[in-house]
């Protein structure tokens, strides 16, 4: 076990974490980035070799290398006891190969970025299913869909780049289904007009000279096979179809991570960490940065974590320029989370039997007449596996209305012996935290 | 798959010697091998990588030995043994 | 509401209620349960779910292993509902002294009908292969269960329901009366009142000598086989014994999931139910020191809750002389999961003018109040 201080910690290193470390460590503060994955670059700017990524997120990440800013590659961090006085943060991490890191820092950066939204239909199970970010982080982790027929159903934006990568990769994209309205779908794509920065329509543009079907008002409404995917069933208002593939990717939006910021008692609102502005949670010391914030796009993010960085650094004022970028892309988040709202179709997907709790296997009749998560957790053990509620819990959400249970420790799985070291150390350094007590 | 300009490292994936390419993830070189279960669920479902990105914890999958680690987090490297849930080489601990 | 008319009102729907709603419906008795949140929410869902015998006292053993023999002949769906495991359990022997203490121990059990087996050091790593080597032994207690307590609990009110037993969830009682209890404006009436609101019993009859005992636990990913008994020091009975304001003791439960429950631990901080880390590092670092593979193993959640203790480590069970029609069924500290069934049957049994199986005495909720008058 390594027992370190910072001046900042940094919980991921997506564009938002990179870009509050970079800020941070300009301001000369000694700042510690963890991430989970192998590589720095968060879900979007996923990749193995830099010269895959496109002109931003080089200049960023080689931003960040040339920065003296200590970077923890695979690392879960696994707990984060703030102490009873204002900046006295301790920070556990696991690394995955094992051993176990305890850092000490007055401000803690989450940017912790989103997952996917997965909405429980009958086959979603199946090998073969994957999220449309999940298909995206495959391919860039080298897996090859040379071959396979794909569909691609969910919603958003970020569905359409990932079909063009499949395609490039030499999957064939059978169908591209937007559950979505086209009406909805054509004002969004024209109220951006004026952003340069989104590829929404180039994708489009592209997928049409591919002769990939872009159909608006459609969704998948169960998925077919007996051991691996082999077909899919599709509806719009008017009709149903079957059809079939080798790989469905689905996803229909995003959920911010809030379960850190959740854990050491952050407020949050609708979902995302509420901050001010300079992008302080409610806990003193505490910042946050990108989607776990509230859904916004890689632009987004990098200007919420350029202003936490310096915030962190104690920045007098925010940069104005700064701060009408993160007001104009704020804007334009919100008008895609209307355009994109789900439709009610997809709350009755799921059958009795379909399974909602994929770590636990527990189906939708076993928790239907439940009052909320925290009974289906306890009497069904919906929730209560590896993930840890983080795929079941957005579904119940979206199924019944339940919110998300109290989040309790390990924030990640983690081995016991993390947690009794960990736990020892964190609890002697840290004489003022008030649950160390007795 | 592997081509012959791309360094490759040999793991052994639920007992047999395999070249996957070096720098992808057990959960890439796992889906390109054809591998349909990487776990077995709760009552017995095959059940393969959803979100990619360590959330969803259904590539968990034992890898020298650990039970439980998420393929899709783990860089694959030279030696490695990975065994799937229908893999019979190592029990898990 | 105050239409509704019960001759018997269970105040908490934990495991300890849902027991004896069984137990006076099947007298006869319309019964209404009231909780403040839902079934098994509190006390009961934090708990570890071991159907053990645990003797230390004679009226502790008594008490024990009369549940046992319940909960083995319980009825069939309630049995698999609640995921009933005979796994029993082995005691490990830490040193020389502790191993000598066993034949009297298995003595003892012998003189309440329950076979035992003494281990020495190779056939306690036969039993439990992960164990440490060169631990000196340790008492095999076959007859010993595990369950899955809120299942157990939900399985229970619902045979309570073909009974004719009602169950009312999310309904605070802010007040114990004579043969009634307050929720807001109403007051519902019955002839018996029973307080089984577990750790929060004194909140209702404040002179209940009920004090809350933390605890932590954590449960790990699933490892089929890993344990194959519930394994428990023998230094847990001291720990659980003296009421230090601090203590660990080695205890794992083999869940029917394949997981491991990881325990045990005590403290007296009042209601602060917030993670001790230190406390939590120490009860792990004990487990480990038994048995060292636990270390590496993944744990995906840790939790606390409260036991409701008392001074002399017995619950309380029969009338509260102090409030006409009110009985007491609370104070079971670590043995709430084994000791429901007793604990109904008894209260059912003295409700009704019955003698009961066991001498009940021991269990008088007055018997402290007494004491404290000397």
């Amino acid at each position: 076990m390594s027992t370190v201080a910072a001046d900042v910690v940094v919980v991921g290193a997506g564009p938002a974490g990179i870009a509050a470390a970079v800020r941070a460590t300009e301001a000369k503060r000694r700042v510690v980035v963890l991430d989970e994955a192998p590589n720095v670059g968060g879900q979007i700017w996923r990749h193995r070799s830099v010269g895959t990524l496109g002109a931003d997120a080089r200049t960023w990440i080689d931003r960040l290398s040339r920065t003296n800013a200590e970077v923890r590659r695979g690392v879960a961090v696994v707990d984060v006891i703030v102490g009873g006085e204002a900046g006295d943060i301790t920070v556990v991490a696991e690394r995955h190969l094992g051993g176990v890191d305890v850092i000490r820092t007055p401000a803690l950066i989450i940017a912790t970025g989103a997952r996917e939204r997965f909405v429980p239909f009958p086959g979603w199970t199946l090998p073969g299913v994957t999220g449309i970010g999940g298909a995206q982080a495959l391919l860039k982790q080298g897996a090859t869909f040379r071959g396979k027929r794909v569909v691609i159903a969910g919603t958003g934006p970020l569905i359409l780049p990932v079909a063009a990568s499949l395609t490039d990769a030499g999957a064939r994209v059978v169908v591209v289904a937007e559950q979505a309205p086209f009406q909805a779908v054509r004002d969004f794509a024209l109220s951006l007009l004026t952003h340069p920065e989104t590829l929404l329509q180039a994708a489009i543009y592209r997928l049409a000279f591919l002769r990939t079907p872009y159909a608006m008002g459609t969704w998948v409404t169960s998925a077919s096979g007996t051991d691996q995917l082999a077909g899919v069933a599709v509806a719009n208002a008017r009709t149903a179809w079957s059809l079939p593939c080798d790989l469905l990717c689905t996803g229909y939006g995003l959920v911010p991570n809030v379960d850190m910021a959740r854990f050491v008692g952050c407020t949050t609102a609708d979902g995302a960490v509420a901050v001010d502005e300079r992008q302080a949670t409610s806990v003193p010391g505490i910042f946050a940065a990108g989607e776990v914030t509230g859904i916004g796009g890689v632009g987004l993010a990098v200007a919420e974590g350029e202003i936490a960085g310096a915030a962190t650094a104690g920045a007098a004022r925010i940069d104005p320029s700064l701060a009408r970028r993160r007001q104009a892309l704020r804007v334009v988040a919100r008008r895609m989370e209307r355009a994109f709202a789900l439709r009610q179709e997809l709350r009755s997907l799921a059958r009795d039997d379909t399974v909602i709790c994929r770590c636990e296997d527990v189906g939708r009749a076993a928790i239907a007449s439940f009052a909320d998560s925290r009974q289906a957790k306890l009497y069904a053990r919906a929730g209560m596996g590896a993930c840890q509620g983080r795929v079941c819990g957005p579904a119940l959400e979206l199924l019944f209305g339940w919110q998300p249970g109290t989040v309790r420790s390990p924030l990640e799985p983690a081995r016991l012996s993390t947690l009794s070291t960990a736990a020892l150390a964190g609890a002697a350094s840290s004489a003022a935290d008030p649950s160390a007590g007795s | 798959m592997p081509q012959s300009s791309v360094a490759a490292v040999t793991i052994s994936a639920d007992g047999r010697s395999v070249r996957v390419p070096a720098g992808v993830t057990v959960a890439a070189a796992l889906l390109d091998l054809g591998t349909s279960a990487f776990r077995r669920s709760v009552s017995g479902e095959p059940r393969a990588p959803l979100c990619g990105m360590g959330t969803c914890y259904e590539c968990r999958v034992t890898i020298d030995g650990v039970a439980h680690r998420r393929a899709c987090l783990v860089t694959v490297a030279e030696g490695m043994h990975v065994t799937t849930a229908d893999g019979a080489e190592e029990a898990p601990a | 509401m105050s239409a509704r008319r019960a001759d018997a009102i269970i105040v908490g729907a934990g495991i300890v209620g849902a027991a004896c709603a069984v137990a006076l419906a099947r007298d006869g008795l319309r019964v209404l349960v009231i909780d403040a949140g839902g079934a098994a929410l509190g006390t009961t869902a934090a708990g570890m779910g071991h159907v053990v015998v645990m003797d230390d006292s004679p009226e502790q053993l008594a008490l024990t292993r009369y549940s046992q023999s319940l909960w083995r002949a319980q009825d069939d769906a309630v049995r698999a509902a609640s995921e009933l495991d005979w796994c029993g359990t082995v005691w490990v022997a830490e040193d020389e002294a502790q191993l000598e203490a066993l034949p009297a121990k298995q003595q003892l059990y012998r003189d309440h009908g329950l076979e035992t087996e003494v281990l020495d050091e190779t056939t306690l790593i036969e039993a439990e292969p992960h164990l440490r080597r060169g631990l000196p032994g340790g008492l095999l207690v076959p007859s010993d269960a595990v369950i899955y307590q809120p299942a157990a609990t939900i399985a229970l009110l619902a045979l309570a329901r073909t009974m004719g037993a009602e169950v009312l969830q999310r309904m605070p009682v802010e007040e114990i009366v004579p043969c009634g209890v307050r929720c807001g404006a109403d007051t519902l009436r019955a002839d018996v009142i029973v307080n089984a609101a577990g750790a929060a019993a004194a909140s209702l009859t404040p002179q209940l000598p009920v004090i809350p005992r933390k605890g932590h636990l954590v449960i790990t990913e699933r490892y089929p086989g890993f344990c194959r008994h519930q394994v428990a020091e023998l230094g847990y009975l001291a720990s659980a014994h003296v009421m230090t304001s601090e203590s660990v003791a080695f205890n794992v439960q083999p869940r029917s999931t394949g997981q491991v429950m990881v325990g045990s631990s005590r403290e007296l901080v009042g209601w602060d139910a917030s993670m001790n880390r230190r406390v939590l590092g120490r009860m792990i670092a004990r487990a480990c020191e038994f048995m060292p593979a636990l270390a590496d193993l993944v744990a995906v959640r840790t939790w606390t809750g409260f036991r409701p203790a008392t001074p002399d480590k017995l619950p309380l069970i029969g009338r509260w002389p102090d409030v006409p029609g009110l009985w007491i069924a609370a104070g079971h500290e670590g043995l709430g999961i084994t000791t429901s069934l007793g604990t109904a049957t008894l209260l059912a049994d003295l409700v009704a003018s019955r003698e009961p199986a066991i001498d009940a005495a021991p269990f008088a909720p007055d018997r402290a109040v007494t004491a404290g008058v000397h």
